[in-house]
């Protein structure tokens, strides 16, 4: 009884061991564990041995059992095992192979430009804000300290509309400051960033439509010193930790002081190059306080109130910032230009 | 505006600095210096030298071997030269080996310059070149006396008689020197003059202003029984003076005027035109002279012109002229036009025996308007029309008669005729140092203040307290203006840095911004790129719109003074920007293109304008490649959707839109509200731009999505009973639309019904001719219950029954 057992697992094992598949495996199972298979036999025949035998005959078959079922079933993990690598293998791909996406559009360079200027002055407290572009003679001229025959309405500049001097296409977004200031709502921290209009013929530098951003701060003791220190902020923001200012005196009719900011050159760190012309400084933006005249044209007490107010050139920005050699690239909207933004 | 380094330097004698240190330290207290130009920054080794003997070349018949004298001790080097005006006894500016000349004899420029080395020529040695003007940098136009083609000769010129050789010759022609080109603002009228650009380098430097002292030797004559003088407009004439010279004696200039002139661009002419723009340049004051023997009447009158007179200005023109033009008279006829241009009838000519001398003070904006009217722009012009100081008159037309004194050039006539009816005086502003420091953000003591207005000739009244600001700086009228010539001199750089204190303020994007912004985002996640054109176009895009005559669009606004008819309205659509740029690139060959842009159209509220237009904000959407109507038609429902617009959004094929292809176009309507359209460019119109491809085009609304936007959204539960779902098909006549079975499905579907499919649309030999089939997927659920046979069959009767009122058939 003892050796048939033992005949039977040793042919078990061995079937087991040649076995090379799943289905096999089963059969082997089925052969020797199944109902009719010969273990199963062995123990049918407990009938014919005697009573006292039994239990260690029982416990002989059932540690046979025991062997075959914990070989079958390590077999099987390994031929788990295989089938998981053989998978693995076959659904192994070249990751190198071209990607698959829907294609996103890209934002325009001024645009992408507008919105670093904006995220800067709103994240300093300003709002941004708009104003019309076919615009009122008073709102882009006169309420800003330009009055009628000032050199700077010349027709050669300005596009009108309604001639003499009534409607005119907005030639600064300083016209904005006074629809501003005229709410009365006090203190004021605005952006106007938008069209511009001026009669310039196009070329690479020029353009007779472009965009400028206007800033505006009218609050209790603001100073030039503010000016400076804002304006600082905003360039470093834009331009780099290391970026410089130099603030020079100039002036606009609807400033007092007024001044001209170059940055540092951002390309060559000031040492001079083809980008600043060799100086190490690049023109920016005019800024100023607001002048008293101005504040008081639109209703606001200069002794109790001043002010400071900046307008820079959104194209200038990019055209620089992008390293675009020529403006007309802006307005032609060729995808292969834009899609590198 | 330029000066030449040593102009200024006459003024500012203890001056001592560098190009660069100028140019910087000028710019950052507000006289903007553009660039510089040094004169001689091609010129090297270049001297004075005298031809002592000249031979023929052996080999060369157009060659001419010279000895040439080089320094005073008499050393000697032999030259080989082309030129023909050499001589024996010459003497010439000389080059010598390893120099350097500006540029060739034909008057062009080398950048850097040319060197000249010694070497051979038709195998003589050459030691250096003998230089003509153009060679030196400059022309005959400056220096009229140079040959025309040759060799500069120093001799039988009384400038040069003193000449040396050896000596430097670059200095001998005053190049030694630097021109600065000046940016001036407008308000510095006083900085158009070299005076008032040496009066800010002083003070820049902290150097004494030294400016000429005027005074004038008159015979005993008296200047009123020459002349009378009436000015008729002193609302056009502020100032009017008048001098008299006689016994002129025209000659020319001494070589230091005419060093000074030339270093600005202008050439010597005689001694009194040479004085005349000497002294507008110094002072910026134009001056005219008359010869007054021309003049009738012993008499100026000044008057506007009448209109259509005729006058012939002294460049032999014949101008006509109109009441707006300020005329020059005399007791008879107009001799000059005001400002502008002297007349041929009573100009200088070389038999001029006396002179009349004008310095008078123009309204800059009547010269400016008058300049532009007859199309001219003199010198004069563009001084006056920066609106001049009326003291200055006076001033320069006593420096005008000083330097004739000096110069020999005649005899000055005792007095003058001042017409002055309104006297400019000084203004006087309270010195109010807290207010200053207090707008700069600066610490500045009054002492430091007051110096610096010294500085720049402003007077200060200790017993008042008060500034006094000469008449010339009409710029200084308030504390902010005292302000800023502090912080000038203090220099903007050493102002402290601060950021405002205050109130806080929220920062944040305009509503309508941040609409935009979320739009950008929507149909960049579709693929369109962002896409700018002009605001203005021509009329002309109507017509290739194929848009009716009489179409609302076509009112527009117009530009007055446009660049050109190609820009001359604002546009009232988007439109043609967005087929323009999707041509361009289609004509360059770009594959499936999608262009976005949002900007504004101009809809004028009535015409003619009288208010400003409404400006509207629209997206335009445009592609072509890749894609069909109803890819438009999604990206337009997702943009309705992420802005959180309620109401039902539909498509509707019957409207008026000529530009689009009538089977393939659709107005966008939101709530029986038009928000926009969509569709496939018409053919011809695809024509007309030059697109030859099939493209799309959309354009919503953005005002009216911002007015219907919301982010206010709210949970609504997940169904917690199934859905039921009845497929139907159907079979009806092909001009019934989607969109009509889908009323139907809504209208009838009453609470239960959730959602509806089209899952299967046929044409074809199935299906009788003129007909189609569709078939929709209907979801049916109740949040309450789960739903019935009983409860479906009854929704799905009233659909059934509506959609066959609409002539529809179910299919068996």
């Amino acid at each position: 009884m003892k050796e048939q057992l033992k005949s039977i697992v040793d042919d078990a094992l061995s079937q087991i061991e040649q076995s090379d598949k799943l289905d096999k495996l089963n059969e082997i199972r089925v052969s020797f564990l199944g109902k009719k298979g010969q273990l199963t036999q062995v123990l049918k025949s407990m009938k014919d041995v005697a009573p006292q035998d039994r239990p260690k005959v029982g416990q002989l078959v059932n540690e046979a059992r025991a062997t075959l079922e914990e070989k079958l079933e390590e077999k099987k993990k390994a031929f788990e095992v295989l089938a998981m690598k053989a998978q693995i293998e076959a659904e192994t791909i070249d990751v190198t192979l071209p990607s698959k996406k829907p294609a996103m559009g890209h934002r325009h360079p001024n645009t992408i430009a507008l919105e670093e200027v904006e995220r800067i002055f709103v994240g300093l407290g300003y709002e941004v804000v708009e104003g019309p572009e076919v615009e009122y003679d008073y709102y882009n001229f006169e309420a800003l300290n330009i009055p009628d025959n000032h050199p700077a309405k010349d027709e050669q500049d300005t596009f009108y509309v309604v001639s003499p001097n009534k409607i005119l296409l907005r030639s600064q977004t300083s016209s904005v400051q006074v629809h501003e200031m005229e709410k009365g709502k006090l203190p004021i921290r605005m952006i106007a960033p938008g069209r511009v209009f001026r009669a310039d013929e196009v070329d690479a530098t020029h353009s007779p439509s472009f965009h400028q951003i206007e800033g505006l701060v009218i609050d209790k003791n603001i100073t030039f010193a503010d000016l400076k220190g804002t304006l600082a902020e905003f360039a470093k923001e834009l331009f780099g930790e290391d970026t410089k200012v130099k603030f020079r005196p100039h002036h606009f009719p609807f400033t007092e002081p007024s001044a001209e900011v170059d940055v540092s050159c951002f390309k060559c760190g000031g040492k001079g190059c083809r980008m600043c012309k060799g100086s190490g400084w690049i023109e920016i933006l005019g800024c100023g306080m607001v002048h008293p005249h101005v504040l008081e044209m639109s209703g606001i007490d200069p002794n109790e109130y001043t002010g400071f107010a900046f307008g820079v050139g959104l194209e200038r920005i990019a055209l620089l910032k992008y390293e675009i050699d020529d403006m007309r690239l802006l307005y032609e909207n060729d995808t292969r230009f834009l899609e590198q933004f | 505006m330029n000066t030449s380094l040593s102009w200024i330097k006459a003024y500012v004698p203890e001056l001592e600095c560098s190009a660069q240190e100028y140019t910087d330290a000028m710019t950052l207290t507000g006289t903007k210096v553009e660039g510089y130009e040094k004169l001689d920054a091609d010129l090297e080794k270049i001297i004075v030298g005298k031809i002592l003997k000249i031979d023929k070349h052996p080999d060369a018949d157009k060659l001419v071997v010279c000895q040439v004298q080089i320094d005073e001790e008499g050393t000697s080097t032999q030259i080989v030269t082309g030129a023909k005006n050499v001589f024996e006894g010459a003497i010439v500016p000389v080059v010598l080996d390893g120099g350097r000349v500006a540029g060739g004899h034909d008057g062009s420029k080398t950048p850097g310059g040319i060197k000249i080395k010694k070497g051979k020529l038709r195998g003589v040695e050459s030691n250096g070149m003998m230089c003509s003007i153009e060679e030196l940098g400059s022309d005959r136009n400056m220096f009229p006396e140079a040959p025309e083609d040759g060799i500069y000769i120093f001799n039988d010129n009384p400038d040069y008689a003193d000449v040396k050789i050896g000596q430097s010759a670059i200095s001998v022609f005053g190049m030694d020197d630097v021109i600065f080109e000046y940016e001036i603002t407008s308000n510095r009228v006083d900085c158009f003059g070299v005076l008032g650009i040496a009066r800010e380098a002083a003070a820049t430097f902290r150097k004494p202003f030294v400016p000429p002292v005027v005074e004038v030797k008159e015979n005993d004559e008296k200047t009123s029984d020459y002349i009378s003088v009436d000015v008729q407009d002193n609302d056009l004439c502020k100032r009017y003076v008048a001098r008299v010279v006689k016994n002129i004696k025209l000659a020319p200039s001494p070589l230091w005027m005419q060093q000074r002139l030339r270093s600005v661009g202008i050439r010597p002419i005689n001694n009194i035109v040479d004085i005349t723009n000497y002294v507008m340049e110094e002072y910026s004051q134009p001056m005219h002279a008359y010869d007054l023997d021309t003049i009738e009447d012993k008499k100026i009158v000044v008057r506007r012109a009448n209109d259509g007179e005729k006058f012939v200005t002294l460049d032999g023109q014949e101008r006509e002229l109109d009441s707006s033009i300020l005329m020059i008279c005399d007791g008879k006829k107009p001799v000059g036009i005001a400002g502008i241009m002297g007349g041929e009838n009573s100009m200088i000519t070389d038999n001029v025996k006396t002179m009349l001398f004008e310095a008078a003070c123009f309204d800059g904006t009547n010269i400016r308007l008058s300049g532009k009217k007859l199309g001219m722009r003199t010198d004069a012009q563009s001084k006056f029309e920066k609106g001049l100081e009326p003291n200055t008159a006076m001033e320069a037309i006593n420096r005008a008669c000083q330097l004739i004194n000096e110069l020999g050039a005649g005899e000055v006539v005792g007095g003058c005729v001042d017409i002055y009816p309104q006297p400019w005086q000084e203004k006087r502003l309270k010195l109010v140092p807290d207010k200053y420091n207090a707008l700069l953000g600066t610490d500045i003591d009054k002492e430091t203040m007051i110096t610096y207005l010294k500085a720049i000739d402003m007077g200060y009244d200790e017993a008042t307290d008060e500034i006094v600001v000469p008449t010339w700086r009409q710029d200084l009228n308030c504390d902010a203006d005292i302000a800023e010539e502090i912080a000038r001199f203090y220099g903007y750089d050493k102002i402290p840095v601060s950021l405002p204190q205050g109130t806080a303020t929220p920062g944040k994007m305009s509503y309508k911004l941040r609409i935009e912004q979320i739009i950008r985002g929507i149909v960049e996640s579709f693929g369109f790129n962002e896409s700018m054109n002009y605001s203005f176009e021509s009329p002309k895009v109507y017509d290739k719109l194929l848009i009716a005559a009489d179409d609302k669009l076509r009112d527009v606004v117009t530009i007055s003074n446009p660049l050109g008819e190609d820009y001359s309205i604002m546009r009232t659509t988007m439109l043609n920007g967005m087929l323009t740029s999707l041509a361009t690139n289609f004509n360059r060959r770009n594959k499936n293109v999608k262009l976005y842009e949002i900007g504004n159209i101009y809809l004028p509220k009535a015409l003619p304008l009288t208010e400003l237009p409404d400006e509207r904000s629209q997206i335009s959407l445009g592609f072509f490649g890749d894609g069909d109507f109803f890819n438009l038609k999604g990206v337009i429902e997702e943009i309705i959707e992420k802005l959180g617009i309620k109401g039902l959004l539909t498509f509707n094929p019957k409207a008026e839109l000529p530009f689009l292809h009538p089977g393939r176009k659709a107005e966008v309507v939101l709530n029986n509200e038009v928000i926009g359209y969509l569709g496939e460019v018409h053919p011809i119109v695809a024509g007309n731009y030059d697109l030859g491809t099939k493209a799309y085009v959309a354009t919503l609304d953005i005002l009216k999505l911002v007015e219907k936007s919301s982010f206010d959204y709210k949970y609504k539960g997940i169904a917690n009973y199934p859905a039921v779902t009845r497929d139907i098909s159907m079979v009806m006549k092909k001009e019934i639309l989607a969109g009509d079975v889908e009323a139907v499905i809504r209208k009838n579907g009453g609470k239960l019904l959730e959602s509806y499919k089209l899952f299967d649309i046929y044409e074809g030999s199935q299906i009788a001719q003129g007909y189609k089939s569709m078939a929709y997927s209907i979801v049916f659920r109740a949040k309450d219950r789960t739903l019935e046979d009983k409860d479906i069959n009854e929704v799905m009767d009233k659909i059934l029954a509506g959609l066959n009122k609409l002539g529809v058939e179910l299919r068996s």
